[in-house]
């Protein structure tokens, strides 16, 4: 993917490859009548992404633990169970490894699991079968075979839970070559990405913004508005771009408000996609601003944020009025939920950061 | 097919004094009256911090609360039986087996505050190592640590020989770790006992999904002796974990006990068990509570209700006096996320620490 061939900007870019929308309730490209717009949280609009994948193919199955009866500890697949049958949403044994290696067979039957890890921190138990297998799998089978298989992990901070439970753990997958990785910041890409992420036939790991499944926003159930990697500018400003996924990008469109009244028009630029980046409209909007502040929950060390302030610098490297800064969590292990406030980029910090790009 | 669970009293309390308690019975009978006091107010009183612990997290006091009620029998009777020189990992529901150890139970407070992930000093703390959160894990740590236990070489002296009493459920189980575990225990004949408090769930997930098998009958297929018990008869607990723990010490090699319990409470203040049990399963396990049935034992003994309103007292001191030190927890200091991340010195730690402490100061010194 080469700048020049990405589309820019909010929602210019041309419609999925995959058209996702179910026949029989069809949108308003299929002639017949439009199903509008709902006010959803990311959790149900999740939970209908995932009802419209069942209902779209048979071959589409949930696996996790708790995520039938009870719903899931999120409740994101709360009546998928009942709706769908013990053989489409399992409730599986308690194993990870167990969880992602099963659904590697599965994938080779021809089903296309989703798989649900319970917490960002407990995916490591399943890290050989994810990093080592799954990602690997269509490349040794040299494209004899695909892996169309989506793991869905409920990532970061915010919610003031113990140990384990509030992890970024995007790193490591996003550094594995043959996985896809992909985090919604919104009820409505959170609606259209899942969907597109089961549809695909490449592995992808999705991880949901676990303090953003409660918020309220609109989605557009007729139109996804921006492919699975596509990249987005969600709000416009001359001064310095922000850059961010998942629950960040709440924060930094708190923070581009922020600088509004100190006098600074602060872009903003929701990922969306982790692998691959989507350079297009983050490399238009630096040659604009001439600045940059990536931010993430993850820690800083050989990160996502790291990867995309190294390419700004190699591809943007003329249009730069300062370095590009990176705010991240600290290099330590997530802390005590005491302490999250400290750790997590909040508005000030990103502040911080914008004021030194600009004092360049 | 299986046979019945090692139980030694019935549930009204009486004293089972069958052939098949034969080789258990002398274990209980070595106990002294107060040893076999020292059970109920144990369990009297860690129901009463559980009790006291949810109501502080329903208050906003902690940000999450992990019941052990039901479970009171199962952990007692095990942790008594492990001897001082014993080292004991634990999963996350053990509150009463911490406590018997030697851990204050503010520890596990402040932990489920979010004060920190544990901290203390296993060495310093009975033997009783941190609370494991990621299933299964830690049967591999006291497998690992058993095997370094005969690696040093046998003593001979069951007053002093250390053995390993890990905890883990029946969802972890499933677990690779606590499967590879079990292999490992078996290949070096660690000086170990897993300890599996079956209660039957592991959050929404019936055991039943776990298992075709009884559990115990796991380990034997990995060459390991296995016993299963009533996990809320407190005796049987005891002289199944203290006989296992004796054998595994003195060279016999890993055991495993199955004890059969109940989660009476919610999987956690965050879990609502109206979504997939039924109400009559708690009632059957209400009619079956660990702490009435050894009650019923004592008072035909002929423990007076001078000793239960004494530990009645005492369970209401525990509690009032961990809900005065709760409420005055001070925040950690916000520098303490950089310490001990490593134990030698690392720059990038010196350096965002340096940072950080920076960064507060520019606010006017109000971090
Ligand atoms: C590796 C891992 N996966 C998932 C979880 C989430 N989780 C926490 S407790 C639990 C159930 C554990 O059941 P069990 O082992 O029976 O112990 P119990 O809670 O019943 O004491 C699950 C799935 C976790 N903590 N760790
Ligand atoms: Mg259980």
């Amino acid at each position: 993917m080469t700048p020049e061939n990405q589309a820019g900007g909010l929602g210019t870019s041309a419609s999925p490859a995959i058209d996702l929308r179910d026949p029989a309730s069809g949108g308003p490209e299929d002639g017949s009548s439009p199903r509008g717009v709902q006010t959803l949280t990311m959790a149900r609009a999740l939970n209908e992404g995932l009802r419209a994948a069942l209902g779209a193919d048979d071959r589409v199955l949930l696996m996790g633990e708790d995520i039938g009866t009870l719903g899931g500890v999120f409740r994101v697949t709360e009546g998928l169970k009942a709706e769908f049958g013990d053989r489409r949403v399992l409730d599986t044994p308690l194993a990870e490894s167990g969880l992602v290696g099963t659904a590697i067979g599965l994938a080779m039957r021809g089903f296309r699991p989703v798989v649900e890890i319970q917490f960002d921190g407990f995916v490591y138990p399943a890290f050989d079968q994810i990093t080592s297998q799954l990602a690997k799998q269509t490349y040794r089978h040299a494209g004899s075979q695909a892996f169309p298989v989506v793991i869905r992990i409920p990532y970061g901070g915010h919610i003031g839970a113990v140990e384990h439970h509030q992890e970024s753990p995007e790193a490591y997958f996003a550094h594995t070559p043959g996985l896809r990785v992909v985090s919604p910041a919104t009820p409505h890409d959170a609606y259209w990405m899942i969907q597109e992420a089961i549809a695909g036939n490449d592995p992808v790991v999705f991880l949901e913004p676990k303090s953003r499944y409660w918020p309220k926003g609109e989605v557009d159930l007729d139109r996804a508005g921006a492919g699975l990697h596509e990249s987005r500018i969600v709000r416009r400003g001359a001064d310095v771009t922000l850059i961010g996924h998942g629950a960040m990008v709440a924060t930094l469109l708190d923070a581009a408000e922020l600088a509004e009244q100190e006098g600074t028009s602060a872009e903003v630029v929701d990922l969306r996609s982790l692998s691959p980046i989507d350079y297009g409209p983050i490399l238009d909007s630096v040659r604009r601003t001439g600045r940059a502040v990536v931010v993430q929950e993850a820690p800083q060390r050989v990160s996502v944020g790291s990867e995309i302030a190294a390419t700004i610098a190699e591809r943007a490297f003329y249009s730069l009025q300062s370095p590009v800064l990176r705010v991240s969590g600290y290099d330590t292990p997530f802390p005590p939920a005491k302490l999250e406030g400290v750790y997590l980029p909040d508005a000030d910090r990103i502040l911080e950061a914008v004021d030194r790009a600009l004092a360049y | 097919m299986a046979s019945d669970p090692i139980r030694l009293l019935s549930p009204s309390g009486e004293l089972i004094e069958s052939e098949a308690n034969a080789a258990w019975l002398p274990v209980v009978a070595e106990l002294s009256e107060a040893q076999l006091m020292d059970f109920h107010r144990q369990m009297a009183v860690i129901r009463r911090f559980d009790v006291e612990a949810g109501n502080l997290q329903r208050q906003g006091q902690l940000a999450l609360w992990i019941p052990s009620l039901g479970q009171e029998a199962a952990q007692v009777g095990s942790g008594i039986a492990a001897r001082p020189q014993d080292h004991v990992f634990p999963a996350y529901r053990e509150h009463a087996v911490a406590r018997i150890r030697g851990v204050d139970p503010m520890r596990i407070i402040e932990l489920l505050r979010g004060l920190d992930h544990g901290g203390w000093d296993p060495k310093a703390h009975g033997n009783f190592h941190l609370y494991t959160l990621v299933i299964g894990s830690q049967t591999l740590h006291a497998t690992g640590y058993a095997m370094g236990i005969a690696f040093d070489g046998p003593g001979g002296d069951p007053e002093r020989d250390e053995a390993v009493l890990v905890y883990f459920g029946d969802g972890a189980t499933s677990q690779g770790d606590v499967s590879e575990s079990l292999v490992f225990a078996a290949s070096y004949q660690t000086p170990q006992v897993f300890f599996l408090q079956n209660n039957h769930w592991a959050i929404s997930v019936p055991v039943s999904t776990q298992s075709r098998t009884p559990l115990y009958r796991r380990a034997l297929g990995f060459g390991i002796p296995s016993i299963q018990i009533d996990g809320n008869d407190v005796l049987a607990a005891y002289a199944v974990t203290r006989t296992a723990l004796d054998e595994a010490r003195g060279g016999k090699g890993p055991r495993f006990v199955e004890a059969l319990t109940y989660r009476m409470g919610a999987h956690t203040s965050s879990d609502d068990p109206s979504k997939y049990r039924d109400e009559a399963e708690l009632e059957h396990w209400i009619a079956h509570d660990p702490i009435v049935r050894f009650e019923a034992f004592l008072r035909a003994r002929g423990a007076s209700d001078a000793f239960f309103a004494e530990v009645h007292e005492e369970a209401e001191e525990l509690a009032a006096d961990v809900r005065r030190r709760t409420v005055a927890l001070v925040p950690p200091p916000v520098t303490k996320i950089f310490d001990h991340v490593y134990t030698d010195p690392h720059p990038d730690i010196e350096e965002q620490r340096a940072w950080l402490l920076a960064y507060e100061a520019s606010f006017g010194g109000q971090a």
